[in-house]
């Protein structure tokens, strides 16, 4: 019975928007803005990846990636009574081995995504990702490993910081937040683009050490 | 026209899932599908025929087959708040599996409907 609900509802939904979509042309429309962004882009950030303009974008991604974070914490955290006290079977010296060479070597590639950000697809938040996971890896391979949480939540908090501390700057110096008033360099080199890599590693940083923190609440829990 | 049919398809089978399934877990599976689903979705808006990625990767490349950037800006704000939003559940599913003793949603009478 639900599942002929379900499946009525779902084709009145489906019939409107084919309803809607059916005039809108694939594959040639292009907004005004985006046009903008391409022609203006290089010039105006001296980044050769267009998506650089969203700093106040960005700003608000990671404050809703901190919110997450708190109320993971505080959701796991609040009214538990005692630790759970699995016994944690020690991995084999194969796995424990291949995750000790893996892991300096991802955490290196999350750091070349990050500081090639405003170059090459990529940026802080896909950096930051990919370090988590090497933290992730070493939570499943090297069971009795548990990161300094001290450490991570200094961090992340010296992420956000720096990052809140540039646009200010660019307040203090031009008229607006986050403008970017280092020279901007040649495009295609790594020292290029002003505050745009600076700003690419602050939020590597803490989003990465955020995203551990996250894995590292959750596997505490079960 | 393709990509509309794709999205669109990982969307309602999301939706199927987040409807009827009884297992919370596969509830989150679900809402992750359907978030891709959309993510597809907005990517393909701004897509155009035979275009490439919005990035000067060597000097003088032609900037007229270049897709939108604005759509894929907002993905990645999308996607973000996707991973946000899936942890999150996951902490709250295991707050209720600790005060429950189960994932089933037919059985946790709150949350029956």
């Amino acid at each position: 019975m639900r599942k002929i609900i379900s499946i009525l509802l779902l084709v009145i939904i489906a019939s409107g928007i084919t309803f809607s979509l059916v005039k809108i042309p694939f594959g040639i429309s292009k907004t005004k803005v985006g046009n903008y962004y391409i022609e203006k882009g290089i010039e105006q950030t001296g980044a050769t990846n267009i998506v650089n303009y969203r700093g106040f974008d960005t700003l608000g991604e990671i404050t809703v990636l901190f919110i997450a974070a708190i109320g993971l914490g505080a959701v796991l955290r609040a009214g538990r009574k005692k630790k759970s006290e699995r016994k944690i079977e020690p991995a084999s010296l194969i796995l424990y081995t291949g995750c000790k060479f893996l892991f300096p070597l991802i955490l290196l590639f999350g750091a070349y995504i990050f500081i090639h950000g405003h170059l090459t697809p990529g940026g802080g938040f896909q950096g930051g990702a990919v370090i988590a996971s090497a933290f992730l890896l070493i939570y499943l391979g090297c069971r009795e490993r548990r990161i300094n949480k001290t450490v991570t939540k200094v961090t992340d908090s010296l992420g956000g910081l720096i990052f809140v501390v540039t646009g200010l700057i660019g307040l203090a110096v031009g008229n607006y937040f986050l403008i970017n008033f280092l020279p901007k360099g040649i495009p295609n080199l790594l020292f290029s683009a002003g505050i745009i890599p600076i700003i690419y590693i602050a939020i590597g940083f803490k989003v990465g050490s955020e995203l551990a923190g996250i894995i590292d609440g959750l596997m505490e829990e079960t | 026209m393709i990509c509309y049919i794709g999205a669109f398809g990982l969307i309602f089978i999301g939706l199927f899932i987040i409807l009827v399934k009884r297992n919370l877990i596969k509830v989150f599976i679900g809402l992750s599908i359907l978030d891709t689903g959309v993510n597809l979705f907005l990517i393909s808006v701004g897509y155009i025929s035979k275009g490439t990625a919005p990035i000067f990767s060597k000097p003088g490349i032609e900037t007229g087959r270049m897709v939108d950037p604005v759509p894929q800006a907002l993905v990645l704000t999308a996607i973000v708040i996707g991973v946000a939003v899936l942890a999150l559940a996951l902490s709250l599913a295991i707050r209720l599996y600790h005060h429950y003793g189960t994932l089933n949603l037919r059985k946790i009478k709150e949350q029956r409907w």
